[in-house]
């Protein structure tokens, strides 16, 4: 394998990994505990490098997983004494532990490369370096297995509890009287998460394994409500988002994590903008559809309302329908030229009178 | 006493220890506010946000000016605020996820212009990344008169418009309904704390800078109902933070002071939560013991 092919390889399998990982977290509003964890997991892996005396993968997986579960726990237990809210209880608990990983590190290991800003960072480009052997045999990149590997166990991990996550997720109350733990399944669900974050820093950095996990299910969710389709495209948008920011940071020469969480940014925005039901565009579409449909309906009804009355010839015309209706000059004309447009209304005698078809009409909203 | 003449007298342990104390100020205010109106995790969404800011900020003008680069960093904290509160008001996307998206995509496209500026071979570029990461130990007295300054506006701003802070951080409804435009003083107020952020990131640095925001808030909110004496509290204790950490860190030697501020603030936070005047969990167990005794 080319070193291009690996690396792009381990970008796919880190989308995969991540959005696997994160769509419950999304759906139960708690993206955030994402940032907390993929932070707190440095005086974890200051941990294991103490008590394995050294840097081990292994070990520091461990001790940074636990991290993060710390985290979870530390942050319930501050929102639970109902002292603190949730949010400030996040905010607080994730940069205690980062200094006091930092602490540990720059008092004890001074002379020991554990570079704070490579955790944040990350370097995907050094990928194809830490190779993966077994009994003499190189099987590709360390990372590569890592992170197909944490995809493996975070699909199965949906398959299997997939009722009970999509229950607990959207209807908590029913899971508890059914008799699902949900507690226990808020742990091993922030358990994924965790060994997620772990296993995709190493390769990604803390802050794009965050960007991977909460921006493609956010961005799928805007796509679709039916949630195996959420899952699908959340893969999707992950896996097509780390090739893209993978290949515009080779044609450029920058920063490959860095241009995946800006592609992923893009790809989000365009979603954001454009989805066919909850992006912007449509949603302003509608709206305006709406508001013109109403504007006409106001004018049929006003006009029927008038319509073979002694005052009809001065109520039907155009400027009393700016003084009646409140409109503006511009946007009564317009109105009227969309219903005479439709064959809604026609001029008769210099006043606008309703057709056959505009009568129907009034009669139908007046009914509602 | 010699850490007290020391503090008079030695040029970089009394720019350190100013420094984190203008900043435990002014984030211990600020943070009241943000913690009031759920916006505890805003501060860390925002200073990963100021990164391209700076990036840019460097390469539009080649320097490296405290002020040109706190500039940079507010205005792109500010345009990351206003997309995630534009996100929040306009999308069914939850706060959370609306913080994480912007944060990440922000610090994402930061980290793509530092590899821009690395490329450029400019010897002037190094330690642009320490602007974000904190490095209080370095800190010159320029740093402190401008992080002075920025704070004393936003005081300032604070205490002129406290009436109308204090209604939108606990009944925006009401401040509505009587024609105030909440929106923008909602803006208003998180702009604030863009300010307080920018202050923090060259001294406790990207991460550590949500702490400072939150724990004055929380530690003060414990022993006071009132929310005069809340923001007071805060800003007290967030200075006495800055200024045990930042000498701790001076006097053991290689212990950076970021972490010593933020481990500080953790200890002064668990404390009030169990000692607290006004909801200590302590006193509370006793009051509990006392009454059941009493029923009985």
């Amino acid at each position: 394998m080319s070193p291009t092919l690996q690396i792009g390889l381990v970008a796919v399998a880190a989308g995969l990994a991540c959005a696997l990982a994160g769509v419950f977290l999304v759906l139960r509003r708690m993206a955030m505990m994402a940032d907390a964890i993929s932070h707190a997991i440095l005086p974890g892996l200051v941990a294991g490098y103490i008590l394995a005396k050294g840097p081990n993968i292994f070990v520091g997986f461990i001790g940074a997983a636990i991290a993060g579960l710390l985290t979870v726990v530390l942050v319930e237990a501050l929102t639970k004494s109902r002292r603190v809210k949730e949010d400030s209880a996040i905010g607080l608990v994730f940069p205690v532990l980062f200094a006091i990983g930092v602490l540990v590190v720059s008092k004890y290991y001074a002379n020991v490369h554990i570079d704070t800003d490579a955790v944040l960072f990350g370097e995907i480009a050094f990928a194809p370096f830490d190779t993966f052997s077994l009994g003499g045999r190189d099987l590709g990149p360390q990372s590569l297995w890592i992170l197909g590997g944490l995809a493996l166990i975070n699909g199965i991990f949906l398959i299997l509890f997939y009722k009970e996550l999509k229950l607990s997720t959207f209807d908590a109350g029913l899971a508890v009287s059914l008799g699902f733990a949900p507690v226990v399944l808020h742990y091993l669900l922030m358990g994924i998460v965790a060994i997620t974050t772990v296993g995709a820093f190493s390769a990604v950095g803390a802050i794009l394994s965050v960007a991977l996990i909460i921006v493609p299910p956010v961005s799928a969710s805007l796509l679709t409500q039916r949630l195996p389709i959420m899952i699908g495209l959340s893969m999707l948008i992950g896996a097509v988002s780390a090739l893209i920011g993978y290949w515009l940071a080779m044609a450029w020469n920058v920063s490959i994590s860095g241009m995946i969480a800006t592609s992923l940014g893009a790809v989000f925005f365009l979603i954001l903008l454009a989805a066919p039901k909850r992006g912007l565009v449509s949603q302003a579409v509608r709206r305006r559809k709406q508001r013109s449909q109403f504007a006409t309906e106001m004018l049929v009804v006003h006009l029927a309302t008038h319509a073979a009355t002694p005052e009809e010839a001065h109520e039907s015309t155009l400027m009393h329908l700016e003084q009646e209706l409140g409109w503006e000059p511009e946007q009564a004309s317009k109105v009227v030229a969309k219903a005479q447009h439709s064959g809604l209304i026609h001029y008769q005698d210099g006043s606008l009178r309703l057709t056959p078809s505009g009568h129907e009409l009034a009669q139908v909203v007046a009914s509602r | 006493m010699n850490i007290l003449r020391d503090l008079v007298t030695d040029y970089t342990l009394r720019n350190v220890a100013l420094g984190s104390a203008v900043l435990g100020i002014v984030s211990g205010v600020l943070g009241s506010f943000a913690v009031l109106r759920k916006q505890g995790l805003m501060g860390d969404a925002l200073s990963h946000a100021a990164l391209p800011g700076v990036c840019l900020a460097y390469m539009l003008t080649g320097s490296k000016t405290p002020l040109v680069l706190m500039l940079g960093a507010a205005v792109a904290g500010w345009l990351g605020m206003l997309a995630i509160l534009q996100i929040i008001r306009q999308t069914r996307i939850d706060a959370g996820s609306a913080l994480g998206i912007i944060l990440t995509v922000f610090f994402g496209l930061g980290v793509v212009l530092l590899t821009v500026i690395q490329k450029g071979n400019d010897a002037n570029q190094a330690g642009l990344d320490k602007f974000l990461f904190g490095q209080a130990a370095a800190m010159v007295q320029e740093q402190v008169v401008t992080m002075s300054i920025l704070g004393f506006i936003a005081l300032t701003i604070v205490w002129a418009m406290f009436k109308q802070f204090k209604l939108l951080s606990f009944d925006p409804e009401f401040a509505r309904t009587l024609g105030w435009n909440t929106h923008f003083l909602g803006a208003l107020l998180t702009g604030l704390l863009v300010i307080a952020i920018v202050i923090g990131l060259n001294t406790v640095g990207v991460v550590l800078m949500s702490a400072m925001l939150v724990a004055p808030a929380v530690a003060a909110r414990q022993w006071t109902h009132s929310l005069s004496l809340m923001v007071l509290y805060a800003g007290a204790i967030g200075a006495g933070a800055g200024l045990v950490g930042s000498i701790f860190s001076v006097v053991e030697m290689g212990i950076p002071t970021g972490p010593a501020i933020v481990i500080c603030l953790g200890l002064v936070v668990l404390i009030s939560i169990l000692f607290g005047s006004a909801q200590g969990i302590v006193w509370d167990r006793k009051r509990r013991l006392r009454l059941s005794k009493e029923g009985m």
